[in-house]
């Protein structure tokens, strides 16, 4: 009769916290080398980041109780030794880190706005949304109902673009600029891939001619050069023709990561769909593209955040968006000095949209490679 | 849908006529005036999101003399290299935005300087332990400079013609030379003096900063039009002449209403309470007197956004009136 052996526990070292440390972090003495001088660092960076940020830091009132008014008030131009930030620059100013120079009493209308952008696009991002088709209608009129908003117009007070600024501008900007390249460049990949020697000559040169140059360039060529094209007497306004140049410079690179995902789409798939009858646009629409955007979908969101940093090189044509708004923060004769704070405080900004735009795609790709419907609706 | 996309248009085109510039603005209900992007002291936003600085009371003189309401005035931004396009397309009706007056500007791009707000000039900065009173005594020195700039030709004359010797480190941007300065990379940093007073005021302990008294080139900023439209440049030149005369004339924001019954003929003429010089400009006979009702004369304007009250620190130099050792002189208003 055999005894039946129990099943022994595996080593100590190969499971738990203890096997994770082992495995990941020390698992040869390179690799412990390595794992022990990071953690030097952020033992040292870390306490000090925290305590900059956070503990030693003025938000409103400095270590005296005081409410901060200028740059003389906070903490760490009284005391440098331990003083931390002096967030109240961001405190005071925090209206037009967010809406610019919009007035004050029209400022339900940008933030109308955002809520009306949640609602547009978080059904169109999650398939499994409540409501979703009924949601979608919404999100096809949300443009233009936000046109109206924020510029006036219908009723509504007029508000020029000038007056816009901030994250205001920064979200018009990549939103517009991610929303209407995308399909733009659909067009364009297509275009270039096309039999058709004229569109795929034209939509080569377009693509070829925009990449070509830095998007800072095309901002000059419509800031600057497009008002003397324009007839006399007739001005565009200036947010409008940044918006065409960051759409066509997005566009453009949006068609080659398309044009990626369409080359790495199997000829069979081609022949398959046309020899059960369907046409170019049908093939395209239900079999091509679905496959090509989920396997490009890693460089659409990666261009897509480039454009979203790209839009505060608008401070170069004049416009205010959340950088320039900094700057002009530290321009101010009040708070000259206060720049960590400033350019730490947009990063910061910065990181949450890009964080959650990455977030996103991860979320993105690993539904879609476990899904059976491949997004074609 | 066709009427929607007209409003589209119509919000999305601005059609100006082509009136005179004044008319234009008048019409419109506002000025546009054309500003930096924020330049300490001189235009940029403050908490309250309100423009404040010496070119920005520069735009809300002529939006009062045209209509009399300081708030009647939107601010443009612009850079370096947009302002002139900006300007050029009717964008903006006037620039107040630091720009030196040169023959170039003037005359080939077609614009009218129409008088200086700001007698701007290079200078140096040092750090007060380095122990010296005047940049003739800097031989040696390492000098922090901007390349490809008209502030490096300058400075390679001035030390040639005082026989001394300098080592440059040359830098690409306003911050990398404050960054090389304090960090004591570099004894000397220089550019225009306003430029450098704020660098100072940014610096943590300003008090251990030293800005040299020798300003050794000519930077006069001043607002400017559009060439060709000589009324609307009338305008903006006797708002700023309108702030000057008042100090002269000892005319304040304070006391300009008791200056109304004043025995002193140019007082009167100023005002509006004597002459027609409000109707030669197209614009109400009180003009002037809103202008320093609304924003001040030129000493106010100064002391509130860079004088040595503020944290900038800029002495008046050579931007005192010609009676007190300055060269700030306007044409006499008869």
């Amino acid at each position: 009769m055999n005894e039946i052996t129990e099943s022994r526990k595996p080593p100590v070292a190969t499971t738990g916290i203890l096997g994770w440390l082992r495995m990941n972090l020390f698992s040869n003495w390179i690799n412990s080398l390595v794992s022990l001088f990071v953690l030097y660092i952020l033992i040292q960076f870390i306490p000090w980041i925290l305590n900059w940020t956070i503990f030693a830091a003025d938000f409103k009132y400095n270590f005296n109780g005081v409410e901060i008014t200028d740059r003389t008030m906070c903490s760490r131009v009284l005391d440098p030794e331990n003083g931390g930030a002096c967030w109240a620059i961001i405190y005071v100013r925090f209206y037009q880190f967010m809406y610019g120079f919009y007035p004050r009493d029209e400022v339900w209308r940008v933030n109308l706005s955002y809520i009306m952008l949640a609602v547009a696009v978080v059904p169109l991002l999650f398939d499994k949304f409540p409501f979703r088709k009924h949601f979608l209608k919404f999100t096809y009129v949300f443009p233009v109902i936000a046109f109206f908003l924020l510029n006036g117009g219908l009723g509504l007070e007029p508000v020029s673009t000038n007056k816009w600024g901030g994250l205001l501008v920064t979200l018009v900007l990549g939103c517009t600029g991610i929303a209407l390249a995308f399909p733009l460049g659909i067009v364009l990949a297509l275009g270039r891939r096309s039999n058709l020697p004229v569109i795929s000559m034209m939509c080569t040169l377009f693509i070829e001619f925009i990449r070509g140059v830095p998007l800072i360039t095309l901002l000059f060529f419509g800031m600057v050069m497009l008002p003397l094209f324009l007839p006399e007497g007739v001005n565009m306004d200036g947010l409008a023709r940044v918006l065409v140049a960051v759409t066509l410079f997005q566009s453009a690179y949006m068609a080659e990561v398309i044009r990626g995902g369409l080359q790495a789409i199997p000829q069979g798939q081609y022949e398959a769909a046309r020899s059960i009858g369907l046409s170019y646009w049908q093939m395209n629409m239900k079999i091509v593209l679905p496959q090509a955007i989920r396997i490009s979908i890693p460089s659409i969101v990666n261009t897509s955040i480039g454009l979203f940093k790209d839009t505060t090189l608008v401070i170069i044509v004049g416009l205010l968006d959340l950088l320039g708004i900094g700057r002009g923060a530290l321009a101010d004769t009040t708070w000259l000095g206060l720049a960590y704070e400033v350019y730490f405080f947009v990063s910061l900004v910065f990181f949450i949209f890009t964080f959650a735009m990455s977030r996103y795609s991860l979320y993105l790709e690993k539904k879609l490679k476990t899904g059976i419907n491949m997004g074609a609706d | 849908m066709k009427k929607l996309l007209s409003i589209l248009a119509v919000s999305v085109f601005a059609f100006a006529a082509n009136a005179g510039t004044l008319d234009d603005v008048k019409n419109r209900g506002f000025l546009k005036c054309g500003v930096t992007t924020g330049l300490a002291g001189f235009a940029a936003p403050d908490d309250s999101g309100e423009w404040a600085g010496l070119d920005a009371d520069m735009c809300r003189a002529v939006a009062v003399a045209v209509f009399g309401d300081r708030s009647k005035v939107e601010f443009i931004t612009t850079t370096g290299k947009s302002r002139f396009p900006t300007l050029a397309s009717g964008e903006v009706d006037m620039l107040a935005r630091n720009t030196t007056w040169t023959i170039s500007r003037d005359v080939n791009l077609g614009f009218e300087f129409v008088g200086v707000n700001f007698y701007d000039g290079q200078g140096f900065m040092i750090p007060s332990s380095l122990g010296v009173s005047s940049a003739t005594e800097l031989d040696g020195a390492t000098v922090c400079i901007q390349t490809g700039t008209t502030t490096e030709l300058n400075l390679a004359d001035f030390f040639r013609l005082n026989g001394i010797s300098y080592e440059a480190l040359p830098i690409e941007t306003n911050d990398e030379g404050k960054e090389n300065l304090f960090a004591g990379r570099c004894d000397v940093y220089t550019t225009d003096a306003s430029g450098l007073s704020s660098t100072r005021a940014a610096a943590a302990d300003p008090s251990k900063w030293l800005v040299l008294p020798e300003i050794i080139s000519k930077e006069p900023l001043g607002p400017l039009v559009r060439h060709g439209d000589h009324q609307w440049g009338d305008v903006v030149r006797w708002s700023l002449n309108a702030m000057i005369i008042a100090e002269e004339l000892g005319i304040t924001s304070e006391n300009v209403d008791a200056s109304l019954s004043s025995n002193v003929p140019e007082v009167l003429r100023l005002l509006g309470v004597e002459g027609s010089y409000g109707e030669m400009l197209e614009l109400a006979p009180d003009w002037a007197y809103q202008i320093l009702k609304q924003i001040g004369n030129y000493s106010e304007s100064y002391e509130a956004n860079v004088g040595p009250d503020t944290p900038l620190e800029i002495a008046r130099g050579l931007n005192a009136l010609w009676t007190q050792g300055g060269i700030l002189y306007a044409p006499p208003f008869r």
